[in-house]
């Protein structure tokens, strides 16, 4: 197991710096900063003051040879738009954005996992099909689309929430966190909302799919044949059972749900990395789109790292290295 | 819930100035130093709390700010006579000495991606005659210095010569001669601020405002409508219409600076990137070349249909670069009439009685309604035989492809920030030349001796109105004779706000608080 | 099989309503009354107008027919999703069987490409790719392969992990099958299933990261627009009381989804040798 990680740990490395690497070239490709950032009155020697201010002067391979030095100190650029350190801008608004990719996994898993139980368990009745279609519309519709239908509805017909914007935030553990209150959840709720709709699609199906596999199989049988009540059976035999691909979907998911945040945040101003992210891209701030990949390309192999582990846990038969059992 | 509280909030009128002002802003703002990036939403967030020499009205006609009067000595010298009693934040007294501090702060802010130093270069030498008297000395005459100046906000000393951006941003160094004071900051969120009760002008109606940043147009107009906010800029044009019948919304419009043209490759003798012949094969001779080809396409566009249809009404026809009522204008010039006959006359005239293909670039995050505005041209101009294929990116791309000249038919706007005409005719139709900052935007290459003789002297013409006829004079020259650009219309600002407070709206498309009012 | 598969209702009503789209879509420079692509065509002065008349369901911003931009659009939205979901699914779940397969060093290999893959928003790629290689039907259906197969490799790679410990596959081997035979006929069947669920969910998927990319400027040129495109321009009337400039198209993307889920379903359950019927 630590040999494991640590091949990991320095696999990680490498994936980080192809990721850095392929970003700083992507986004030289796109266009010039300069040309978006400095007003359009300015003059050359204006332009020309930006670049050697923000470093564009020289060759690209020389300003990521800068980075890369930088990087090794924990030093990943200075934001073009904002003047400051481009990790410490990231880090101020990741906490907003794990608040709503958290809330929305609890979303997704605690309706998701019960729903397609029962729709795995019972799927000959009405309600079944019908919670199957729903979740098909879960995720046949643009996140987009239905974020604004939510806040018209919610916000604008009823009045119930807030439109836009995140509530009042308070420190915890040096991190702002707003969820912990009545009213910061309220203006969390709609974009959790949005951002689970997908999953929790997802979800339902899969556990759905794999409840009527393995329902049908002899151990099943056998465990309800030795008489052990039927809520045993389901909540220890079966879900076990069902974890393992719900594991891997889950963690897959946990990351595209941070990636699909950027759509989610910009529609209901949300102010976490999403947002920032779209902004600088768009904006060619180079330093802060960097840091923004190397944070949650780390984050992915966490998680990867995490339910690889959990895999193991959970099926006896699985070897991390590929060895037989 | 909501209801109950605006009937609470309408019995109390009297009590309006107590009451928290929030206004969404359609584009966030970077930073809280009013130095560090020469960007619109920054440019407007700090005249809530510091205050430039001279200020524009909604208009953009020069006003008194913390200079009472101003006059040009001789051809290279400014005097400004400041005002008297103004306190800053923190009590002390604003004198000369801070303007110049100020002034000497500008070009040298650390990291900054767009400085204010392009306002601040003309300035040789600045002296303080005496405490309220400031003697600016320029290389050359620069008759606009005071409209330059408009745009850089006056610091105290003390914080001209040792704050650094993320102290204005934290709030420390966030002391100034305007009318709000700074309360809180959250980047990418919010901006809150209170009255400042020593405020040398007219005291703001409310006393304590909220600011927050809500880019997307649809979730901005749904905050206004939800009450979650009380005032909006930006109202996307096709929400105008519902809002204007809704009983609880109150809109308020004005003609921007900011006009929406087309380009052409005017530089090319020949293979102009994306001209082809009707078959499609890239064709040697370049039209654009040609000014009827020019006209021709100004004529070949309903500008009328566009407004309704594409704007809903909220745009001008442009038959020039800046309405008007804006100084160094022509009183002549009146935009194009739909004249579909008349293109294709002016086009065989000039030996392309056929037409030919073009692709039209547009960005396509940039100007109010671009892509479609874009679209609607391509359709105007492939009705009167140039076929056109309409390519739209994201500004990010376009401005750095265009700066690189890889367009033929290119769609853009310019917002004068001065507030006259030298802005665009610099920019946009003056012959390029880098070193001296002429033709900047020009991505059309268009060039002529008799247009940049004009502008020059213009340029150094002290007298105002000698000035404005000389521009008046380029600009027929440059767009009604030789069509270097096709004016298309300006752009129109709207706020939306609730009912019971008006907005004086302006061409400049600020938003400010303290020009916000309860309603008669 | 096929008998089997209309004992079904809903699997049949939807196999036919997914039959009358694809036809709808293959013929629809026929059968629409106008074409939206074509910009002589279009006459600003009839935009936004009202369903009825001589506008079935009615005019967008441009003047463009919603009916005939309806039909246009179910075109390049369903070549564009399920083209680029089949893409992702043979690339992603080849790969990934054959790296559970493989083991070792290989399998590390590629799942840390799917871990650089899987961080790497969808919104970006298409940045860079536009900026590149410019817009298209083309250039968006690379794109949403470069960003679906990972999910793909990745699920595809956890079936077979399980599936390579089992007896069959030492016997097989035994029996002297060549490792492509194994991978082909053992591991990548009995991968499938995990594999058609996200398959199905993923065209519904890449059709709506269309969408989400047109919305932001980055997806088709809005002169050729699919139906998300559609979707996207007439979100900003949603507010303002024009609602079938996207509803309608809404409601086609979500008959098209819908019916492709359905009958995916069905074939996912009928093909799945674990579950007795």
């Amino acid at each position: 197991m630590p040999a494991f990680i640590l091949r990991r740990l320095a696999q990680t490395l490498l994936v980080l710096f192809i990721t850095s690497a392929l970003v700083f070239g992507g986004l030289y490709l796109v266009g010039n900063p300069i040309e978006i950032l400095v007003n359009p009155a300015a003059d050359e020697a204006e332009k020309a003051r930006a670049a050697v201010a923000l470093g564009l002067d020289r060759p690209v391979l020389e300003q990521y040879w800068i980075f890369l030095k930088g990087a090794t100190t924990g030093d990943l650029g200075t934001s073009f738009v904002f003047g400051r350190p481009a990790l410490e801008v990231i880090l101020e608004r990741m906490p907003a954005t794990l608040e709503l990719a958290f809330l929305a996994m609890i979303m997704s898993v605690g309706i998701g996992v019960p729903l397609g139980l029962y729709a795995g368990l019972h799927p000959h009745r009405v309600s079944s099909k019908a919670i199957m279609a729903g979740s098909i519309l879960g995720f046949s519709l643009p996140t987009f689309w239905v974020g604004l239908l939510l806040i018209m509805l919610f916000a604008v017909q009823l009045g119930w929430l807030p439109s836009t914007g995140r509530g009042p935030t308070e420190d915890v553990f040096g991190l702002s966190i707003s969820i912990f209150s009545l009213e910061g959840l309220r203006y969390a709720f709609l974009p959790s909302l949005n951002l689970a709709l997908f999953k929790l699609s997802l979800i339902i199906r899969l556990t759905r799919a794999q409840v009527r596999e393995q329902a049908l199989l002899d151990y099943i049988r056998f465990a309800r044949a030795k008489g052990l009540p039927r809520s045993r059976v389901i909540g220890v035999h079966l879900l076990k059972n069902i974890m393992i691909p719900l594991v891997t979907v889950i963690g897959l998911e946990l990351g595209s749900v941070i990636a699909f945040a950027i759509v989610t945040e910009s529609i209901f101003a949300w102010p976490g990395m999403g947002k920032l992210v779209i902004d600088s891209m768009f904006q060619l701030d180079r330093p802060v789109v960097v840091a923004y990949l190397l944070v949650v390309v780390l984050m992915f192999i966490l998680i990867n790292l995490t339910v690889d582990i959990l895999y193991a846990a959970l099926d006896p038969r699985v070897r991390l290295d590929g060895t037989r059992a | 819930m909501r209801p109950i509280i605006f009937v609470l909030l309408a019995l109390a009128s009297g009590s309006v100035s107590a009451q928290e002002l929030s206004i969404a802003l359609s584009t966030p703002i970077t930073s809280l130093d009013p130095h560090f990036h020469n960007l619109s939403p920054n440019n407007g967030m700090s005249k809530h709390f510091f205050d430039p020499l001279v200020k524009q009205d909604e208009q953009q006609h020069l006003r008194p700010g913390l200079a009472e009067s101003w006059r040009a000595v001789d051809d290279t010298t400014w005097e400004f006579k400041l005002r008297k009693g103004v306190k800053w934040h923190d009590g002390s007294d604003f004198s000369a000495e801070d303007v110049i501090a100020t002034f000497k702060r500008v070009p040298n802010v650390p990291n900054s991606p767009s400085s204010l130093a392009i306002y601040t270069r003309p300035i040789k030498e600045a002296v303080a005659t005496d405490k309220y008297t400031l003697r600016l000395r320029t290389e050359r005459p620069y008759p606009l210095l005071p409209n330059d100046l408009s745009g850089v906000q006056i610091l105290p000393k003390k914080v001209a010569e040792t704050a650094r951006t993320e102290d204005f941003n934290s709030g420390k160094a966030m002391i100034g001669t305007g009318p709000y004071k700074f309360v809180e900051y959250v980047s990418g969120d919010r901006v809150v601020m209170t009255v400042n009760d020593k405020y040398w002008g007219p005291r703001p109606a409310f006393a304590k405002v909220r600011y927050r940043m809500i880019s997307n147009s649809a979730a901005r107009v749904a905050a206004l409508l939800a009450g979650d906010v009380r005032m909006i800029e930006g109202v996307p044009t096709s929400d105008i219409e519902r809002l204007s019948k809704d009983a609880r919304v109150t809109l308020a419009s004005a003609v921007s600076n900011r006009i929406i043209y087309l380009h052409m490759d005017s530089g090319r003798e020949r293979n102009s990137p994306f001209v082809t012949d009707l078959a499609g094969k890239p064709l040697e001779a370049n039209p654009f070349r040609d000014p009827r080809v020019r006209k021709a396409i100004s004529k070949m566009i309903d500008r009328d249909a566009i407004v309704s249809r594409i704007m809903e009404g909220q745009a001008k026809p442009a038959g020039q670069l800046l309405p008007e009522t804006m100084s160094g204008t022509s009183k002549r010039l009146k935009p194009e009439k739909y004249d579909p006959d008349g293109a294709k006359k002016l086009l065989a005239e000039a030996g392309y009685p056929n037409g030919f293909g073009v692709t039209l670039h547009t960005p396509n995050n940039r100007y109010i309604n671009d892509e479609r505005v874009a679209q609607a041209v391509a359709q105007f101009l492939t009705r009167g035989g140039i076929v056109t294929k309409v390519d739209a990116m994201p500004s990010a791309v376009f401005f750095s492809r265009g700066s690189k000249l890889e367009f033929s038919l290119l769609l853009a706007g310019w917002g004068a920030e001065t507030g006259e005409n030298s802005s665009p005719l610099r920019s946009l139709l003056a012959t390029f030349d880098a070193t001296a900052g002429m033709g900047t935007s020009n991505r059309g290459r268009f060039s002529d001796a008799g247009v940049d003789a004009l502008l020059s002297s213009a340029l150094t013409t002290i007298d105002d109105t000698k000035r404005g006829l000389m521009l008046a004079a380029a600009v027929e020259k440059a767009v009604g004779e030789l069509q270097g650009l096709v004016p298309l219309h300006y752009e129109v600002s709207t706020w939306a706000m609730r009912k019971g407070i008006t907005y004086r709206a302006r061409t400049d498309q600020y938003t400010f608080a303290f020009e916000v009012s309860p309603a008669k | 099989m096929i008998r089997e598969f209309l004992r079904s209702r809903i699997a049949t009503a939807a196999l036919a309503a997914l039959v009358l789209i694809v036809l709808v879509a293959v013929f629809a420079p026929w059968i629409a009354p106008q074409n939206p692509y074509d910009l002589a065509q279009l006459d600003l002065l009839d935009a936004r107008l009202a369903p009825g008349g001589k506008y079935l369901l009615g005019t967008d911003g441009q003047g463009r027919d919603m009916l005939s931009a309806i039909f246009y659009g179910l075109r390049v939205s369903l070549l564009v999703g399920v083209a680029s979901g089949l893409i992702a699914l043979a690339l992603g779940g080849l790969l990934g069987v054959f790296a559970a397969y493989a083991g070792g060093r290989a399998e590390q290999l590629l799942m840390r490409v799917v871990d650089i893959q899987l961080g790497f928003p969808a919104i970006l790629v298409a940045l860079i790719l536009i900026a590149v290689l410019g817009k298209g039907v083309d250039k968006i259906i690379v794109a949403l392969v470069c960003v679906q197969w990972a999910y793909y490799a990745r699920t595809a790679r956890s079936a077979a992990v399980v599936e390579r410990n089992k007896e069959y596959v030492d016997a097989a081997r035994s029996l002297g099958f060549s490792h492509l035979r194994i991978v082909l006929r053992h591991l990548l069947p009995n991968a499938m299933p995990p594999l058609i669920v996200v398959g199905t969910v993923q065209v519904a998927h890449a059709i709506a990261l269309e969408a989400t990319l047109s919305f932001l400027g980055l997806g088709l040129p809005t002169t050729e627009p699919s139906l998300g495109l559609l979707i996207a321009n007439g979100y900003e009337y949603l507010l303002s009381g024009r609602y079938w400039i996207s509803v309608y198209p809404g409601l086609a993307l979500l008959a098209t989804i819908l019916s492709i889920n359905l009958v995916g379903d069905q074939l996912r359950d009928q093909f799945n040798p674990r579950l007795a019927r």
